[in-house]
Parts: C-alpha cells; sequence; structure tokens
C-alpha cells in the first residue's frame, strides 16, 4: 500500500479502541505494548493489556489497547473496538473478531488472502475497511520463523499517520532488546515489509 | 522492673527485656528444698548439669558451693541424679521464717483474672 | 511506561530493601522474578532469599524485620492464603514489612483472575491494607507505605494490594521518581528494638497470658490508629515530588451528589467515567472509592454519604452467610447517622469479570428508581429473567 493513510474517524467516542485476536506466543501483547509505546510518545494517553487464558503456547488470548487525549480510567475489556488485528490468519472464523465492532472499524489481518474476498467472507458493514498483510509469510522469510507481530504493527502504521514507520521500528528494537542484533535487524525489516505489502480493502 | 499496669505501659511489639527471667523469683513455687551436705559433696556437677532453673552454685575453683534459693523450685532432681546423696529434700513449710522480698510473686501475676 | 507489577518492582529497587524472601505466584509473580533480576545484577543491595513457601517466605521476611532490616515480599490468591498463620504474628512483632498483594480469586475453581478473595479474609490480621487503583498509585504508595509502616507511631506492616491482571499486567504511562529523590523520601530505617542488637538484648514473642494479651492488642489497635494522622503528613510530603495526593477515601464529585457509589480498585475508572457521564445528563451521581480499608475511613465516608437519596455498594469478594466486606464497613459506618441512607449492596466481579460502564449505569438507575432489595444484588452474574430485580 503506497503512503497516504487511513483516517481515523472516532465519531464522538473520546477513546479509541484495539482489540488484538492472536494465539500465545505470537507476539500480540508485545505488539500491543509497542504501540501504545509509540502513542505515548505522540503525546497521547494510552494503554496496553492483554487478557489472559491460561498461557499456553497457541491458546487464543486476546490484547486491548485505548488510546486517548485525556486520561484514560476504565480499565474493562474493549468491546466495541475501532481496531481489530487479527494476528493469526485462522483466527478470522475461530475467534469472532467482528463481535461489538464499531460499524466503521479497520481490521488489520494477517492473512494470504485477497482483501476484497476476505472482506466479503467476512461479510462486513460498508464503513469497515480491512488492510491485509500475509505477516506470517514475511516473518518467515526474514526470522525463519512465524512471529507475526512485527509486520502487523508495519501495517498499523497506516492507521497513525503521524508516526513514521521507523517509529514502530525503534519501539520493537527498545523493547525487544533481549533478542539477538540480527533477529532485531529482521524484525525491522519485516515491520517495513508489512508497511509497504499492506493491501486495503 | 515494675509490672505495668496499663496498657500504655506494656512493652511494645510483645517483646521481654533482655535477661528479664533474672527478675521472677521461682523459688516462689518451692514446697520441697534441697539441702546440700558439703562433706559428701564430691562436685561432680551432675546437679549443676541437670537443674533446670541454674540455680546450683559454684565458687571459683568450679566446685558445687551451694544452693540458689531465688530460683529454685524445689523439683528435687538434683536430689535424684547425686552419686553420693550429697543433696536431701525437705518440707519449705519448716523453713517458712525465711525473708523473701525479692522479685514478684508469681502466684500473683493473673490476680485480675480472678 | 509500565504495569502494576513493574512499577511495585522499580519501587523496590529505588527503595533498596535489606531483605526480600519471596515464592512467586500469579499474577504477582513478576514483583519477585524482577527484583531477582535487580539482585543479580547488582543494581540493589538486598538479601534476596528464595524459599520453599510462601509460608517460609514471610516466615523469614518476619525474622528479617524484627531482626532490623526492611523487608519487602510479594504474593496473591493461595500464596496469601498460606501465609495466613504469620500474618497477625507480623503485626503483633510490628514487622514494618511492605507486601505487594496482587488480587487473585481464592478457588475452587482455580482461576487466576481478580477479586478481594484473598486480601479480604487477612482485613483483621491487623495490617494496613491500601487499595490502588492503577500502577501508578501503586509506585506511589509502596514509597508512602515504607514511611507508613516504620514511623513510631504507627510501627505496622503494609500491604500494598493492586488488581491482579487488570492492574499487575496493563501497560501504562507512569511517572518515577529519581533514584535519589525516594531514597531521601524513605530515607534509612531505624528499628528501635532489633532483634540484632546485642547490646541491648531483647525477645520477641514470648509466653503471654490473659494476664497482658489484651493490653498487647491494644498497643497494635493503637498504631493502626493513628494511621490517618501519619498517613495525611505523608500522601502531602510526597506530592511536593510527584504532585499526586491520595485521600485514604477518594471522592469523585461526591459533596454535592445526590447518588454514590462506592467501590474499590480498579473498576473505579469505569465508575467515574459513568459519574460524569450522569452529570452530563444532569443527573447528581457520585464515586467514592476505599482506598485504605484498614483503617477504614469510616468518618470520611461517615460525612461524605450524609443526606444522599441513594448508596449503593460494590463488593468485589463475596462473605458468603453474611455482608460482603465493604458494605459491612460502609453500614456500620453509616449507623451513627440520625438519618437512614438508602443502601444498596452489590456483589461483581468475581474470578475477574468486569465492570462495564451499562453496568455502573444501572446501578445508578435503580438508586434513582428507589429500587432496593434486603438482600445483595449481582452484577454481570448470568442468571434467570425474573431474579435481580429482571435484569
Amino acid at each position: 500500500m503506497t503512503d497516504g493513510g487511513i483516517v481515523m474517524e472516532n465519531g464522538n467516542k473520546k477513546t479509541l479502541e484495539v482489540r488484538w485476536h492472536g494465539r500465545g506466543g505470537q507476539g500480540a501483547k508485545s505488539a500491543s505494548a509497542i504501540l501504545a509505546e509509540v502513542l505515548f510518545e505522540e503525546g497521547k494517553h494510552v494503554q496496553a493489556f492483554p487478557e489472559y487464558g491460561a498461557e499456553r503456547q497457541g491458546a487464543p488470548m486476546r490484547a486491548y489497547n485505548r488510546v486517548s487525549d485525556t486520561p484514560i480510567r476504565r480499565r474493562c475489556s474493549v468491546e466495541n473496538p475501532n481496531i481489530v488485528v487479527i494476528v493469526d490468519p485462522t483466527m478470522v472464523v475461530s475467534s469472532n473478531p467482528c463481535e461489538g465492532c464499531m460499524s466503521d472499524a479497520v481490521y488489520v489481518v494477517n492473512t494470504p488472502e485477497d482483501a476484497m474476498a476476505l472482506r466479503s467472507r467476512m461479510n462486513l458493514s460498508v464503513d469497515a475497511r480491512v488492510l491485509v498483510v500475509d505477516a506470517t509469510k514475511i516473518t518467515l522469510e526474514e526470522l525463519g520463523q512465524n512471529r507475526p507481530n512485527a509486520p502487523l504493527l508495519g501495517a498499523l502504521s497506516h492507521l497513525f499517520t503521524d508516526v513514521s514507520v521507523e517509529t514502530f521500528a525503534d519501539h520493537f528494537t527498545k523493547k525487544m532488546k533481549q533478542l539477538s542484533a540480527p533477529v532485531l535487524e529482521a524484525n525491522r525489516r519485516a515491520i517495513l515489509r508489512g508497511r509497504e505489502e499492506a493491501v486495503l480493502a | 522492673m515494675s509490672k505495668p499496669k496499663c496498657w500504655q505501659d506494656v512493652p511494645p511489639a510483645t517483646i521481654a527485656w533482655g535477661a528479664s527471667a533474672l527478675d521472677v523469683e521461682t523459688g516462689l513455687w518451692r514446697s520441697m528444698r534441697p539441702v546440700l551436705d558439703q562433706n559428701k559433696c564430691i562436685s561432680c556437677l551432675k546437679c549443676w548439669l541437670q537443674c533446670p532453673d541454674s540455680s546450683i552454685k559454684t565458687n571459683e575453683e568450679g566446685r558445687v558451693c551451694g544452693i540458689n534459693m531465688f530460683f529454685c523450685k524445689g523439683c528435687g532432681v538434683c536430689a535424684q541424679v547425686c552419686p553420693v546423696n550429697a543433696i536431701s529434700m525437705h518440707q519449705e513449710a519448716d523453713f517458712n521464717n525465711e525473708n523473701r522480698e525479692h522479685g514478684e510473686d508469681p502466684g500473683r501475676v493473673a490476680d485480675h483474672v480472678k | 511506561m509500565t504495569s502494576g507489577n513493574l512499577a511495585f518492582a522499580e519501587a523496590m529497587r529505588q527503595v533498596n530493601p535489606d531483605v526480600v524472601a519471596a515464592y512467586p505466584i500469579t499474577p504477582s509473580t513478576e514483583i519477585p522474578v524482577k527484583f531477582a533480576e535487580f539482585v543479580a545484577n547488582g543494581m540493589v543491595d538486598s538479601e534476596y532469599v528464595a524459599v520453599e513457601s510462601e509460608h517460609s517466605a514471610i516466615t523469614a521476611c518476619v525474622g528479617a524485620s524484627v531482626s532490623g532490616a526492611r523487608v519487602m515480599t510479594a504474593s496473591s490468591a493461595n500464596g496469601v492464603a498460606l501465609m495466613h498463620e504469620i500474618f497477625p504474628i507480623a503485626a503483633s512483632f510490628r514487622a514494618p514489612i511492605i507486601f505487594g498483594l496482587v488480587n487473585r480469586s481464592l478457588g475452587a475453581p482455580v482461576n487466576i483472575h481478580c477479586d478481594h478473595s484473598d486480601s479480604m479474609p487477612e482485613r483483621d490480621s491487623g495490617w494496613i491494607q491500601i487499595y490502588c487503583e492503577d500502577a501508578q498509585e501503586v509506585y506511589d504508595s509502596v514509597l508512602l507505605a515504607v514511611r507508613l509502616a516504620e514511623h513510631e507511631d504507627v510501627l505496622t506492616p503494609v500491604f500494598v494490594c493492586q488488581d491482579g491482571f487488570i492492574t499487575s499486567h496493563c501497560y501504562e504511562p507512569v511517572e518515577l521518581l529519581s533514584d535519589e529523590t525516594v531514597k531521601k523520601f524513605v530515607g534509612e530505617r531505624k528499628a528501635k528494638y532489633p532483634l540484632l542488637d546485642v547490646d541491648n538484648p531483647v525477645s520477641y514473642g514470648s509466653f503471654t497470658m490473659s494476664e497482658y494479651y489484651f493490653e498487647i492488642k491494644r498497643t497494635q489497635i493503637e498504631g493502626m490508629n493513628n494511621v490517618p494522622r501519619v498517613y495525611k503528613e505523608l500522601t502531602k510530603e510526597l506530592a511536593e515530588y510527584t504532585g499526586r495526593e491520595y485521600p485514604a477515601l477518594d471522592a469523585y464529585r461526591a459533596e454535592d451528589a445526590e447518588y454514590l457509589i462506592v467501590i474499590m480498585s480498579s473498576a473505579t475508572g469505569v465508575v467515574k467515567d459513568v459519574v460524569d457521564e450522569m452529570r452530563e445528563r444532569g443527573v447528581k451521581a457520585g464515586c467514592l472509592r476505599v482506598r485504605f480499608f484498614r483503617p477504614f475511613p469510616a468518618e470520611d465516608l461517615k460525612k461524605l454519604a450524609k443526606g444522599k437519596k441513594g448508596v449503593a455498594v460494590l463488593d468485589r469478594s463475596a462473605s458468603i452467610g453474611g455482608t460482603a466486606p465493604l458494605a459491612a464497613e460502609v453500614k456500620s459506618a453509616l449507623y451513627g447517622l440520625s438519618e437512614k441512607v438508602p443502601l444498596q449492596e452489590y456483589l461483581f466481579g468475581l474470578g475477574g469479570r468486569d465492570l462495564y460502564p451499562r453496568d455502573a449505569e444501572k446501578v445508578f438507575s435503580g438508586l434513582m428508581e428507589n429500587d432496593y432489595s434486603d438482600t445483595a444484588r449481582y452484577i454481570g452474574l448470568l442468571e434467570k429473567d425474573e431474579e435481580n430485580g429482571g435484569n
């Protein structure tokens, strides 16, 4: 997708809410924290919190963000998200990602599927938008592992037009500093590719 | 140290001051009194080892020289373990003309609950 | 940006306690894990005692504390329950331990999420209990707790409670003080009767029968009674560095309110949001957050609840067969009012069930419609339609 970004309209809702659908070990929790950090640096009030089940590799999990210009007080789970990030392609069907969503929600999906095809399969309202990126493929190529969070952050950067994709990459490096330098470099490439290869429908 | 009369005077945090057991005259609990016969005693120190109240007195040479009646409860262990019968037990009542002014009286400790 | 757990651990690093003895348990695991990392990396001077159970952890803490050390630990749920035997002893020994209690339900069934069923059974253990709304408050409260616990008029251990996962694992901006400022604020512990002072020997926990046991408990009560006065000074003093002051009872738009929700910890935020929405609609709604559960701010609560048209008390733990802990305290505090304030008890959030804005709205609606029942109602419970006033 070329630069230009997606304008987030938020009506009279003061807080922008994000819901992540992922599987244990895919980095949804870290990615939500990185997103919060990036937007915090932009002067926003932010929250990032996971919803834990029994913590197991591969088990479905959710994570949430809130972003606001005013202090955020509520701490319940997000029921009516403006942005839904689907970290694993299988979760389009299994995790009920459309539940409670705002009609103009943006869905950022890790999938090899065509954006239009996915859109009609998800049966979304006309106001909704879908941004797809094959994050699994990108990280398999760059890292040799399925760690789709980095390219998804790259794709998400289209939604926050005031923030450069490099800022996302920098925060990823800062947050994941326990990883080795080559792995961090690979993730940086994955974030940039995630932004470039994202397709909007 | 006098007994606390109100809660404000009770030592804090459940503590007991160091060596406070030295103030308690357990000798007041005694109904049988040990009497040492210095002529028979061989200073084997068996009584000194066994006494639960450290009441067997020794002199500078480490020889048994008497029994501390402030602490002795009259349990009779010393008389039992003595191999030469140098300690004999006698009724405390026979000695009750002696002065007992030291320390607190454990028999009065729980007076207020009676 | 940090979480409630990591904010607690960071405060610990800055306080640099002499001894930490801990046995990690979800959701407070990160606190001892992070602190052990600080110890391993030489960032603190603390002695970290790795033990084989929570019972041993708190026992080691008590031993170290009466020896004169500044001591901290953390636990949750079943870990807290296993420590129960030692809590009243710590309080009687006037051991000013700082305890990170990350609230989690006490099963069965096994559940790792938040409610207050682990800390509420400890409300009579003689410890101070502070309940925090967010990670910032957790951080600030640790610093306050150190000074409060060690104050010679108080000398009482403190639970700094935060809601498991909701607060402990939420990643949010937290303003930290510099290491120097923290060091200056907390100072050094000066224990009055340390066990290790061989020149002035004392023994702790000696046998005391009916003759003085009662009096010793009375001295503990006095320490607790001194908390409000000492705490007021401390929170003012810390506010000079932070700009944040935390009253024992956090009143939000409560003074002129007609309807009040009384609640604790992280669920307060959503009630405050709803209060604002109700106010915009012309309803005089307000919220009271009980931050200190021990000592309970009964007088403040009485003043603020006086003359209200209705009060709802939302408990995050049950007292099965009796009145839930917060409701019992609130009712007891309001008993002295000459005019009765209508009150409705609610149970919510057991085992981590969220409290949503619609739930708080419904509670306010009930008060406005003068709809009360003699027994507690349940928020967010799956139940048949005819129950709970037609939920």
